[in-house]
Formats: C-alpha cells, structure tokens, sequence
C-alpha cells in the first residue's frame, strides 16, 4: 500500500489530534537479514541466535534502525511523499526480539498530529511503536512538510 | 572503562565521498519493506517535484553510520564495540537525498556523559553535496554499557 494511490493531506485540512494511521507491522528474520545486508549493520546480534541468548539477550533483537524506518512508513505513507518528512527523530526504549518461530515480531505503530507550524507549513506527527506491549520507542516525532 | 570525556568537541573530516545509487536506494526501501513508488520510479518521484528517485527518510544512517565509525575506532576514545547499544538517532533533511548526490561527511562529538555506570556518547555527521551543499543533520547516541 502506499500514499501515491489515496489523497494526500495537506497542511489546511489536518488539524492537532488528527489520528495518523495505526498498523501492525511484521518483522521476521528474513527482514533483519536484508536490512543487515542493505543497511551493512552486520551486528551478530541481530541474525545469530547463539551469540544474542550468550550475551544475555532474549533472542536476536531488530536493529532499532529497522523499527524506526518501519514506524517510519507510517507517516510516509499518509503524507505520500518520502520526500516530506524533514525532521525525523527516536530513543530507543525496548528491544523488538525476533524470534525464529514462523510468526517473528509485531510491531504496532500508531501516530497522531501534535502540533502545527503555520510559518513553515509543517506538522509534528508523534509516533507510538509497541511490541508486546512494550514502549519500543521513546519521544518519536517526525515533522512533515504538506502541500 | 568510562568512555575519554576529552574526545568532546573532536572533529572527523570527510575521508571519502559516497555516491548514491538507484539500486542502494532500491535495495535499503525494499529491505524496510516500503514499496513506494518515489523510491523505484523517477517519473513517479519527479511528479512529486522531485529531481529523482528519492532514499527512505532513515537511508542517510548508512552514511553517516560509516563516518561515526571513526569515532568508535578512534583509539583514543576507549570505546568498547562489543557494548554498544544504539539510544537515540534522529534526522533533519534540508532535502531529501536523491540518486546522483555525491556526498560527504563530517562528524562531531557533541557530549560524552556517564550515568549509571553506563557511557553516553552523542555525535553529529553533517552530510553535503562535495560541491558544498548541505544535504542532512545526522545526530545519535549510542550507550556504552558498563563492565558487569
């Protein structure tokens, strides 16, 4: 799915509370695999399960660069242009552990306008990402620029 | 094996430039599972006033990745790799990067501090054009854990 076939929002017609999307994303050991490769993050933690339980992680984890990209989609895909986010920023709270058990992780990612700039024509999307029901990212905030 | 407070404010200039390709960008949008058009397709990327195809808001990681590197090589920082964890990464976009820039980077350390028996290390990569032009703000911090 992407923005590009659903009308975009503009800066006129969102306002502050402006529910974003809320969507359940999967991340499996495959998906760490090709970001590892496409990222060159080949942290061992992140694809060898042997090595993340012997440095007492509960199993490979996500690159916390995955789930911001993915909580990222979110908003990209409302505002359908990539191009439009301007400011994009996260703490990482928890890990998104990926276990090799045919279902991996869900990642559930909601946002909402927080604020407007009406100078700069930009909103502030604040982003919550879970998984498990842990808070995965902390002060989440993207700012996007709309027509 | 607090991480050397004294590396505050060291530069690390660019040492090499990257260039943007349309298979990296292709590649990196694929592998964080976004099929958008604007990063495949010039023509739907230009429609959206875009020069060309466009990199995922979190691509210039993979290039300022590769400059704070030396920061955590840097043998005078006393940092651990093996402990490192990532805290907190954020972007700000002048414009998006695009297919063709020729980039380079610059990264700074902005503040070491301790908590907790633990190290916070945040640095800054400036990406621009090599004509010059700035292009993306890369700040991140990375956790030093402490020994057990």
């Amino acid at each position: 799915m992407t923005g590009t076939t659903t009308t975009r929002p503009s800066f006129d017609t969102v306002a502050v509370g402006d529910t974003v999307a809320e969507r359940s994303f999967t991340l499996q050991r495959l998906d760490l695999v090709k970001y590892a490769g496409a990222s060159g993050d080949f942290n061992v933690i992140h694809w060898n399960e042997r090595v993340a339980t012997s440095v007492g992680l509960p199993n490979v984890i996500a690159h916390g660069m995955l789930t911001m990209a993915t909580a990222g989609r979110l908003v990209t895909d409302w505002a359908g242009d990539p191009g439009a986010v301007v400011e994009y920023g996260v703490r990482f709270t928890n890990m998104v552990p990926v276990p090799d058990d045919g279902a991996g992780a869900t990642v559930v990612v909601s946002g909402v306008v927080a604020t407007k700039d009406e100078e700069a024509r930009t909103v502030r999307v604040d982003l919550t990402a879970t998984c498990d029901g842990s808070k995965v990212l902390g002060r989440a905030q993207a700012v996007v620029r709309l027509p | 094996m607090a991480v050397n407070p004294d590396i505050v404010g060291r530069e690390y200039p660019p040492e090499s430039v990257y260039e943007v390709s349309r298979e990296k960008i292709a590649e990196f949008a694929t592998a964080i599972g976004s099929t958008d058009p604007a990063h495949f397709d010039g023509d739907a990327a230009r429609a959206l006033g875009h020069p060309d195809v466009i990199a995922p808001p979190t691509f210039a990681v993979v290039i300022a990745q590769r400059s704070e590197a030396r920061v955590i090589r840097d043998p005078e920082a006393g940092i651990d790799y093996s402990r490192v964890v990532h805290g907190e990464e954020k972007f700000v976009h002048r414009r998006p990067i695009t297919v063709g820039d020729v980039l380079v980077t610059t990264s700074y350390v902005d503040s070491v501090r301790s908590a907790g028996g633990h190290s916070m290390v945040s640095t800054r990569s400036e990406i621009a054009t090599r004509a010059g032009e700035p292009v993306s703000t890369v700040t991140s911090t990375i956790v030093v854990r402490g020994g057990e």
